[in-house]
């Protein structure tokens, strides 16, 4: 006899605010999970990066090193390093434990939009303002790229990085996707400033978002566009937008001061956090359950699909 | 210094000093060359000073000659490497090896210039002592001898490779087993205990050949030229096959060719029989060396009769000619070709030599001119000031009226192909031309089905399409439909000698710029791109598929074909419209960083190797340059020709792209006519509208708080 199979259940929004982290770091400039979703990164305009607890919402560390506002982070697969971006041209790679800065790769001509790590945080792929992508290897001791990318013509805004994949997106309009295996560059041209680029869990698709206020999901092997998400307005600052973490819904920030979450395959919306009054400046999809991590202003916000009674804790700062 | 290297401490002044070996302070006369110090303390000598020898002569003791010598009188710093005395150890000449010591021939060349002779050292050279340097005697003490080897004894004399130099031996050489046979054979090695010495090294000659003739060439042996085996017979230089000759050069022919008449002026002793040949005169050709002979056989190719009768006739020919030859040349076999001379025509009688230019050119009558060219020529003045607007002289026909002229027949036959066709083709030609009259559509989509519709009958005779308008078969800006009315506009205003053509035609809803930049392509267009009215366009006929580089927008942007992909996006069709996909090369350490196999292992280049970069960017002066160079250097500028659409290995526009400095610039010029943008330098959270901005779009860049 076979035990029924468990009734699937309905994708699930995270539609419940569970917790506002007040970061006292100027304005939260991004806001990042890492890899297995407990602790969250946020980047302050106060040129340090914070590391904090999501359950709890403690902060366990700052890092200070930078010159400059930080824009971008994010955490390695063992969360033992840290890298992350900000305006002073740099990129640091810290250690997570002790908080020291292990190395501060310069050689960006301008403001560093994006950064992350590859699978094995052996390579920090960054994007910046002079429209360049270099690597960094985070192995040897050298300080220059391994390789820079400069087939872009204007600011890098965005950059995501798969398994053996880059993926940036440009102001100069055009998404551009580096297939290393294959040893191919695509470029597929949007028109309009790319603000945020990611990949979908399965690898098929690209999401970007641009400056229409508009949100495609384009296939990755045509370039075809699978899906058109309008309504939320992106008209002069570079947001976020992500995917869930099954791939169901895709998401956008908006400078209405909402979320918005549409269904992938329909098109039609589904949610519309209400986040504040601001412009709600950078998103985060917990990698595998259903949660959501915004910042407006000086503040993140943590999202799940349930609330939860036994949150409230009196040491949250 | 490294950028993080610690900085070190700086030394202070009185602590960049310099001391010799015994704790002097130097002094540095001069730029810092190593210096030379004043002496001891500023005084010369050493601590005992400088003291004069003195001078005592008595009765008992008579004063010495003191024979100073210059060394007398220098320190140590004089001794030294960079004194003028230097002493060093040098080996001296019976232990010096053969080796050249330069300066002693720079020596004795300064003194041969000297010498009774200048420059004349050859009685020294000519009459040197026989050394042998030390090496060699060492050799001879030890046993060894001239002519011989340097090296353990070999047993057994090794045998030779090639023992005569007439066979050639290719392939590998006889081992030198076999041993029982050739020591059998040679009677003088006896014993078996026997040691030789090795066999000595042949100098190889390293001087380049600097002859021009070529591998395997060797010129004459003097050996066998001035005595040799060929002595006894007389060496035949003429004769190409000649075996003497053939020895003579080194080549190893054995056989050569027999026969034949062989002997020439030269060569022709009182024993020979050749005797009418003196008077052949000599040709190049016969001093050529050929290998293996030119032609199989005899080159008679079965001719049997003696050759005398073939050969005779030639010079029969020349002897005959009566003129004089010249040197070294002879009659030729064929006569030269004539040339065909055709008369000059045949004048009328009353025709008269001068040409009178006719001063004004009747604009309406000309056909297959562009209406801004003629309006220019309307408004212009010829020389002659007469105006002569109906006059029609002899040039201003066309080829109608000179038929009646000549009193021709019109000709025969369809005036139009479209008599030649059914009259259902010719109703379904109407319609759809009738339905390509309406304006065009918008997408690109319905505009190539109805250009594939549009027939081949735009070829149609004077009679039919002189209702039609032109913009029927000519359509520079097919792609942007106002901009085609306006521009049909201004052609009609311009036809009708409208004067501000121009100016009414543009649109007012456009920026001033955009105006602007109208107008030049309007009136670029107009010069370029002839009206289709005229019997010349009707020759011809629209393509079938029309290139998007199209020439007919004149003045575009140089990267033509983002406006197929902007228009692709507007309609949203993604996909093949707006990909691009590139060969890119990524660095060995990222493959191997990211665990993929490098899909160019040979690749040297990294990047997009297909691509044709400009090598003068902003973004090359932007960079840090701490330690090195720009770290955006211009890719190889390997532009192939490929289609568009060729998914691997495509060209992008990038010889296309403006240069970012005049983008800047025109940016900025944009930004001061546009509306003003906000632009703070504060820390702003947008996306930075960086420099280079998108040409149709205007951001506004705010700033949070």
């Amino acid at each position: 006899m076979a035990f029924p199979q468990p009734r699937p259940q309905a994708p699930q929004l995270p539609q419940h605010l569970l917790r506002t982290i007040d970061c006292q770091q100027g304005a939260v400039r991004a806001v990042r999970f890492n890899v297995d979703g407990n602790y969250l990164l946020s980047c302050g305009s106060d040129k340090s990066l914070k590391l904090w607890t999501v359950s709890r919402g403690t902060l366990l560390k700052t890092y200070s090193g930078h010159g400059y506002e930080v824009l971008d982070a994010d955490g390695s697969y063992d969360n033992s390093q840290l890298c992350s971006c900000s305006s002073d041209k740099t990129v640091i790679l810290w250690d997570v434990a002790t908080g020291q800065v292990t190395r501060k790769l310069r050689g960006h001509a301008g403001k560093v939009n994006c950064v992350q790590f590859n699978e094995e945080a052996t390579v920090i792929l960054s994007g910046s303002i002079d429209g360049t992508v270099r690597c960094w290897d985070t192995r040897s001791r050298r300080f220059e790229p391994i390789q820079v990318l400069d087939e872009a013509r204007d600011s890098i805004s965005s950059l995501k990085v798969a398994q053996h994949e880059l993926l940036t997106g440009s102001v100069d309009g055009r998404v551009r996707r580096y297939d290393l295996r294959m040893g191919q560059l695509h470029v597929d041209f949007i028109d309009s400033p790319i603000t945020c680029v990611c990949f979908s869990q399965d690898g098929q698709c690209t999401l970007s978002s641009s400056l229409d206020s508009a949100v495609r999901l384009l296939d990755k092997s045509t370039g075809e566009m699978l899906g058109e998400y309008k309504g939320h307005k992106m008209k002069g600052y570079k947001l976020d937008c992500c995917l869930s973490s099954k791939d169901t819904h895709v998401l956008s920030c908006s400078e209405d001061g909402h979320v918005y979450c549409w269904d992938l395959v329909e098109g039609s919306l589904s949610l519309k956090l209400p986040v504040g009054k601001a412009v709600v400046q950078s998103l985060s999809f917990h990698p595998s359950e259903t949660r959501l991590l915004t910042a407006m202003e000086g503040r993140v916000q943590v999202w799940g699909s349930e609330p939860e009674e036994t949150m409230d804790d009196p040491t949250q700062t | 210094l490294q950028y993080n290297e610690p900085l070190k401490k700086p030394i202070p002044l009185h602590e960049q000093t310099v001391k010799d070996e015994k704790g002097r302070y130097k002094r540095f006369h001069g730029a810092f060359t190593g210096g030379f110090s004043a002496g001891y303390f500023n005084t010369v000598g050493s601590k005992e000073g400088w003291t004069p020898s003195t001078f005592v002569s008595s009765r008992q003791q008579k004063a010495e000659k003191h024979n100073a010598r210059p060394e007398d009188f220098m320190d140590e710093e004089d001794f030294s490497e960079h004194g003028i005395a230097p002493r060093e150890i040098t080996t001296s000449q019976e232990f010096s090896s053969g080796h050249r010591d330069e300066t002693r021939e720079k020596a004795r060349a300064v003194n041969a210039q000297a010498a009774l002779i200048p420059g004349d050292t050859l009685l020294e050279e000519l009459i040197a002592p026989a050394q042998s340097s030390i090496g060699v005697e060492l050799l001879r003490k030890m046993g060894w001898r001239e002519g011989q080897g340097v090296g353990p004894r070999v047993k057994r004399k090794p045998r030779r490779q090639q023992p005569d130099n007439s066979t050639k031996l290719y392939g590998c050489a006889m081992p030198p087993a076999g041993s029982e046979e050739s020591e059998v054979g040679e009677e003088e090695f006896a014993p078996e205990n026997v040691t030789f010495a090795p066999k000595d090294v042949t100098p190889v000659d390293f001087t380049p050949r600097l002859g021009l003739q070529g591998l395997g060439y060797s010129g004459l042996d003097p050996g066998l030229a001035l005595l040799g085996q060929g002595a006894s017979e007389h060496i035949n230089l003429f004769n190409p096959q000649s075996e003497t000759r053939g020895q003579l050069f080194g080549d190893k022919q054995k056989h050569t060719r027999r026969g034949g008449v062989a002997g020439q002026a030269f060569g022709v002793g009182a024993l020979e029989d050749d005797d009418e040949d003196i008077y052949h005169r000599d040709s190049m050709s016969r001093y050529d060396t050929v290998l293996g002979g030119e032609e199989p056989g005899d080159g008679l190719y079965g001719w049997t009769a003696p050759q005398q009768y073939t050969k005779r006739k030639d010079k029969n020919k020349d002897a005959l000619y009566l003129g004089k030859i010249l040197e070294g040349f002879t009659l030729a076999q064929k006569p030269a070709e004539e040339k065909t001379i055709f008369p000059p025509p045949i004048l009328p009688r009353d025709y008269r030599p001068v040409h009178h230019f006719r001063p004004v050119i009747q604009v309406s009558r000309l056909s297959g001119v562009s209406p801004a060219l003629a309006e220019a020529l309307k408004s212009s003045r010829g020389h002659m000031t007469k105006d002569e607007p109906q006059q029609e002289g002899r040039h201003q026909l066309d080829s109608g009226q000179r038929r009646t002229l000549l009193g021709e027949e019109t000709l025969q036959g369809p005036t139009s192909v479209m008599e030649l066709l059914r009259p259902e083709d010719r109703e379904r030609l109407q319609n759809i031309r009738n339905s390509s009259n309406l304006p065009p559509t918008k997408t690109t989509t319905s505009q190539t089905s109805h250009e594939a519709l549009r027939p081949a009958g735009m070829s149609a005779g004077p009679s039919a399409l002189s209702g039609v308008m032109s913009s029927s078969t000519f359509k520079p800006f097919e792609k942007n439909p106002s901009k085609q009315a306006r521009y049909e506009l201004y052609l009609n205003r311009l036809k009708q000698g409208d004067k501000d053509a121009l100016e009414q035609s543009l649109d007012l809803g456009m920026t001033e710029w955009e105006r602007s930049r109208e107008r030049e392509e309007f009136v670029r267009a107009s010069i370029l791109y002839r009206p289709s009215s005229s019997s010349l366009s009707s020759r011809f006929t629209r393509a079938k598929h029309q290139e998007d580089e199209d020439t007919v927008e004149v003045n575009r942007d140089q990267e033509g074909d983002v406006d197929d992909k902007q228009a692709a996006v507007k309609m949203k069709m993604f996909g093949k419209l707006t990909r691009e996909t590139f060969e890119w090369h990524p660095d060995k350490l990222l493959c191997k960083r990211f665990n993929v196999p490098d899909p160019y292992p040979g690749s040297g280049v990294v990047g997009l190797p297909k691509v044709k970069r400009d090598k003068f960017s902003v973004f090359n002066f932007l960079t840090m340059t701490e330690n090195r160079a720009t770290p955006a250097p211009p890719k190889p500028a390997e532009s192939g020709k490929k289609s568009r659409w060729d998914v691997s290995g495509q060209t992008e526009d990038e010889e296309e792209k403006k240069d970012p400095l005049s983008e800047l610039l025109s940016a900025a010029r944009n930004q001061t006519t546009e509306t003003k943008l906000d632009q703070t330098s504060s820390p702003a959270v947008s996306t930075s509208v960086s420099s280079v901005q998108p040409r149709d779009s205007k951001h506004e860049v705010h700033c949070q708080k």
